[in-house]
């Protein structure tokens, strides 16, 4: 190919925008991370949440989140002294845009916020026929949408129903943990919109991290403990109604 | 939301796998049951079925052939699948799918098939004119030997390959059924006798099937029906829908009495959207009522035509049946929150890719392949002597 040097000068300024779209597309890089620094797990303060749906709508912008599906969302309880195991549960659009006023009774009210639980033994992952789901070594439960067949085993596997299949990517789709954003030193997206700390990213395996603290002075529980699935979604002040 | 009712976590609300998924272990179940039946006469020389003996083993293959397609076709991304093969995970029941398949279809079906049509093969090949005599070449693949010698070998391979193939039509559907019962997420599903249910209705469902296909095939060709065979049949059906009803029992009283935190939730759905399907159409249409109607024809002497109108109820009762366990099982267990908090619906679509047209064509599918491998290879003796002494 012959190029004239008016063509350079026409290529060169292109090439330069050109590289400046490159780079701002390829995800910022992080050296100083080592998986096997890390433990990730969550905080989840219920007494702390107000239901205000800040972080279903923090996911659901940071991830791209599909309309009508969710990776995070909250459910408010409404329980009788008398029926605890059946109690009034709604979770309208996954709590994205609030509740409705909650009437003056007996019963008591409070907000449970759901994710995945990142379980350590994930039932999801291990129904996975070719592994494209799987657990990462720091603790992450990740799906490989590369490599995903599509067939929804794991959604059937998930016993917190925290899973869906992507209405157009046609994949399993679910809470990456904002994976890419816990890699480079931050906080998730619902930790950082939530205005009363009600969820915290928690680091099991870096000794500073204050949730050790919190786990020895607090009465800590995960959903399910009898799916024996190692959640380490922790939950603060869970009430024995919480499915 | 429309559909829903009480609490469903708000991903549960579409259901994830549909009418293909209900296809898939309904035909798979034809498989093994109608191998099972094959095997009655050539393993347990059980001679009074030899008239279906190789209708059974084409309409195994025939439904073999079509079983991958609904899952195929309900995959999200279905040009992905040979992944399944190559970078099978270890830990996942779905991952055995393809080699399950594939052992069966190559290792017992066709090469039992093969192995049985063998003389008729070559000799087809040799009176056969144009296409077929190539197409007929090609399946001798290469060994003409028809010697006594080599016919007594062929026997006893295919006798040792039936033998393989007994538990491997078990594994075949057994392990369906453990796909099934091993999510501990879903209390419907979850059970060890899952693997063991579906094995026993997989029988009872290929028999009937057989049975039918005999009955109508023999009437279309206006033979003659040999009601010692269909006698006989019936008897082993009758047997085996009661070991099937048995078991099915066993897991719903099992339920009932330990009423576990799912019971509740359960038994509304059996009460409500399930009752029809399942409590209607499942047990009392699709499995009493064949399994009384047979019951009749082993305590009271009944005339032949008699037996026959029977037969032929029956086993359409007991196709409707089977379909309704499976649907009851895929769909019914998708209808309910793992909250046991609420319900959702499931809506078929008519034209979409996993819709009705779709399956309905699938369930028609296998009968056209049968039609095909009976035009082949007829199963029907008188046929295959002409062919011999044309061929002599």
């Amino acid at each position: 190919m012959n190029l004239s040097r008016r063509h350079i000068l026409v290529l060169l300024p292109a090439a330069a925008v050109a590289w400046k779209s490159v780079l701002a597309g390829t995800p910022e890089e992080s050296p100083n991370y080592k998986m096997s620094d890390h433990w990730w797990g969550m905080l989840i303060d219920i007494p702390k949440c107000i239901g205000c749906g800040n972080c279903v709508r923090a996911c659901r912008t940071e991830n791209d989140v599909p309309e009508g599906f969710y990776r995070t969302w909250v459910e408010r309880y409404h329980v009788s002294d008398e029926d605890m195991t059946n109690p009034e549960v709604i979770s309208p659009k996954g709590g994205e845009e609030g509740f409705p006023v909650a009437e003056a009774d007996d019963k008591k009210y409070f907000f449970v916020p759901k994710m995945c639980n990142h379980c350590a033994d994930s039932p999801c992952t291990q129904v996975c026929p070719v592994g494209a789901t799987f657990v990462s070594p720091d603790g992450v439960v990740l799906v490989d949408q590369k490599y995903c067949l599509g067939c929804a085993y794991c959604v059937q596997a998930c016993p917190y129903g925290c899973r869906y299949l992507h209405p157009q990517k046609k994949v399993a789709d679910k809470c990456t943990l904002c994976y890419h954003r816990i890699t480079k030193g931050l906080t998730t997206a619902c930790c950082e919109a939530c205005p009363t700390g009600a969820r915290q990213l928690a680091d099991l395996k870096d000794p500073k991290d204050p949730i050790h603290e919190f786990l020895k002075t607090h009465s800590v529980q995960v959903l399910k403990p009898q799916m024996a699935t190692g959640a380490k979604a922790f939950y603060n002040g869970l009430d024995g109604s919480v499915r | 939301m429309s559909g829903v009712e009480g609490f469903m976590y708000p991903n549960e609300v579409e259901l994830q796998w549909s009418v293909l998924i209900v296809l898939y272990p309904f035909i798979t179940g034809l498989v093994a049951g109608a191998f099972i039946l094959a095997s009655l006469e050539r393993v347990f020389r059980v001679e009074a079925v030899k008239p279906t003996y190789r209708l059974a083993l084409l309409t195994a293959l025939a439904f073999l052939l079509v079983a991958p397609l609904p899952l195929q076709l309900h995959l999200g991304h279905p040009e992905r699948s040979p992944e399944m093969y190559f970078t099978p995970h270890s830990t996942s029941a779905m991952a055995m799918f393809g080699y399950v398949y594939l052992w069966y279809l190559m290792a017992v079906l066709v090469l039992e098939i093969w192995l049985d049509y063998r003389r008729e093969i070559v000799l087809l090949s040799q009176s056969s004119k144009g296409l077929l005599r190539v197409i007929y070449k090609i399946m001798t693949l290469g060994s003409d030997n028809i010697s006594e010698r080599s016919l007594a070998l062929d026997e006893k391979v295919g006798w040792i390959v039936t033998l393989i193939g007994i538990p491997s039509a078990f594994l075949l559907h057994g392990y369906v059924g453990f796909i099934f019962g091993s999510i501990k997420a879903n209390p419907w599903w979850s059970s060890p006798l899952m693997p063991v249910v579906f094995i026993f209705s997989a029988m009872v469902s290929g028999i009937a099937g057989v049975m039918l296909l005999y009955m109508a095939i023999t009437k279309l060709r206006k033979q003659k029906i040999d009601i010692r065979c269909v006698d006989t049949i019936a008897m082993y059906l009758f047997y085996i829908f009661i070991i099937d009803f048995s078991l099915e029992m066993l897991d719903l009283i099992h339920r009932i009495y330990e009423a576990d935190e799912s019971f509740r939730s359960l038994n509304f759905l059996v009460h409500t959207q399930l009752f029809i399907p399942h409590i209607l159409i499942q047990i009392l249409l699709g499995t009493l009522t064949p399994i009384i109607l047979i019951g009749i024809t082993q305590v009271v002497k009944l005339p032949e035509i008699v037996r026959k109108r029977i037969y032929s109820v029956a086993g359409c009762l007991t196709l409707v049946g089977i379909f309704a366990m499976r649907w009851n099982v895929v769909i019914g267990g998708q209808l309910f929150s793992k909250s046991f908090l609420g319900y959702t619906t499931y809506k078929m679509g008519l034209v979409s890719k996993e819709g009705l047209l779709v399956a309905v064509f699938l369930t028609i599918l296998p009968l056209i392949f049968l039609w095909a491998l009976v035009k082949i290879l007829p199963p029907w003796p008188e046929k295959s002597e002409h062919a011999a002494i044309a061929a002599d």
